[in-house]
């Protein structure tokens, strides 16, 4: 959780120490929708970096004209204009692509990563700082959504970015691929493996209790009323 | 930064703001729309060129659509229509619009396409236009899921199936979704739709696999295993399209013209 001002280390921590979506838990519902396939799951995470990028690097261009209580408004809108330029590239230069992420890319809009770093950094750091905070959080976002992709695509469909890796008994093949791969449940379990394998590398990512269980003190004889 | 919070402060910035955000959006929704439109253009002439077998990797989608012509088809009377420029006419758009389509009665939407079914539709003709090689025929309908858009491509004849295709559908993966699995689609080819003598289409998807001893084989298709919705879903909008309210009266002229000579 060190906070490196470096370059290097704006680029580099969001990926495995300050991951946005391992150690943050922000922008999963995207994560989910997008994985089952190692392609989309690259061009989702380069729709968000180039949507945090910008915006965190917009953001922190008017972080001084802002006014506070418009702030969160403001942000929105530059983020959703972003979203919609994105969109609009995807659909005139990865027109199959775009047409598998669907309403996705527009979902950005809601990806918490993007709002997250907006407010968390960009509104106290210069530009140049804050559009590498962009990235290296879009990168960190990426590495997570390859990561659930490959496992997806290859015991869903036995396939790695659409190469044939297993051939699947549909296709004459011997392997029986795992229809549990392709439906959106699977991401939260390959995540959640994720996180675990991510901090037991790095145990100082583990949170503490917000609480502590404590035992029943009540009287055994209140058992039964209601 | 106390002068940021004044209310004309706010409102310049609010209102500057908009009006950068609204140039960017509308600049690149306009300068890329020809783009889109070309790559929506050749996704709808790559899936018609698919389905019709014709299509070869490595030549020009625009040239290799060059042998196809767009027809548009009155589905009540079977006949063509000229005053319809088929690239122009949308098709699904033409559902809502009531001088252009008409509402089903109760139990005849069998495909699930909401009620409503359009009364003009763009066909495909390869080939020679008067004596076509293949009928390719847009057909659609509810699976499980999602509705199910794709072309169903008919040989001269109007009856043997060349291919079955779709272009969109949310089914199941691995289930479902094995409507677009090419092993799957080889089993269409060489189906007929309608049994000898009759406009009542025989096509449908039957469980437990087809054999060559299977009874009427040639109007049966093996179901999607994992996947009786779906399987359903195609079979009811196949009936539905080449039924009376879908394409059987004009597909009647290709099976009379055929059976005459």
């Amino acid at each position: 959780m060190a906070k490196t001002d470096t370059a290097r280390g704006l680029l580099i921590t969001p990926i495995f120490q300050n991951n946005p979506i391992a150690l943050q838990i922000l922008g999963i519902c995207s994560a989910l929708a997008v994985t089952n396939s190692m392609s989309t799951s690259l061009v989702m995470g380069l729709a968000v970096i180039a949507v945090t990028a910008f915006s965190n690097m917009f953001v922190s261009l008017i972080r001084n004209h802002m006014p506070s209580s418009i702030r969160i408004i403001i942000q929105m809108t530059i983020i959703a204009s972003l979203v919609i330029v994105v969109d609009q590239l995807l659909r005139a230069f990865a027109y199959d692509l775009s047409k598998q992420l669907s309403v996705f890319v527009g979902l950005i809009i809601t990806n918490c990563i993007v709002m997250g770093r907006a407010e968390a950094y960009a509104m106290q750091n210069g530009p140049g700082l804050s559009f590498l905070d962009g990235v290296g959080n879009g990168l960190g976002y990426t590495f997570i959504l390859l990561a659930v992709g490959f496992f997806r695509e290859l015991l869903g469909s036995g396939s790695i970015f659409g190469i044939t890796i297993l051939q699947t008994v549909n296709d004459g093949g011997w392997y029986l691929p795992n229809g549990l791969m392709l439906l959106p449940p699977s991401a939260f379990f390959v995540i959640g493996l994720l996180i675990w394998a991510i901090r037991s590398f790095s145990p100082q990512q583990i949170e503490t209790s917000e609480f502590k269980i404590t035992t029943n003190t009540k009287p055994h004889t209140a058992q039964g009323s209601v | 930064m106390a002068s940021n919070d004044s209310i004309k402060k706010t409102l310049t910035v609010a209102l500057s703001l908009c009006v950068v955000c609204s140039v960017v959006v509308s600049t690149a929704a306009v300068a890329l729309r020809p783009t889109q439109q070309q790559n929506q253009e050749l996704d709808r002439k790559t899936n018609i060129l698919q389905v019709a077998n014709l299509l070869e990797p490595g030549q020009s989608v625009d040239q290799q659509f060059g042998e196809i012509t767009p027809r548009v088809v009155d589905l009540r009377s079977g006949e063509y229509v000229d005053d319809i420029d088929p690239d122009r006419f949308d098709q699904i758009a033409s559902t809502q619009d009531p001088a252009m389509s008409r509402t089903l009665g109760g139990g005849q939407d069998r495909a699930g396409i909401g009620g409503r079914v359009e009364n003009y539709a763009t066909i495909y003709l390869v080939g020679d236009p008067e004596n076509p090689d293949e009928i390719i025929l847009p057909v659609r309908g509810q699976g499980l899921w999602s509705l199910m858009l794709g072309y169903l491509a008919l040989e001269g004849d109007g009856n043997t199936v060349v291919g079955l295709s779709f272009y969109e559908q949310g089914e199941t993966p691995g289930l479902g979704g094995e409507v677009d699995n090419p092993r799957w689609k080889s089993l269409w080819p060489g189906k007929e739709i309608y049994p000898e003598g009759s406009n009542e289409p025989a096509i449908r998807l039957v469980k437990g696999g087809v054999g060559s001893n299977t009874p009427d084989a040639e109007h049966k298709v093996d179901a999607l295993s994992g996947a009786t919705l779906t399987s359903t879903g195609v079979t009811n909008l196949l009936q539905f399209w080449m039924g009376d309210e879908g394409f059987a009266n004009y597909l009647a002229r290709f099976r009379d013209t055929s059976q005459g000579a």
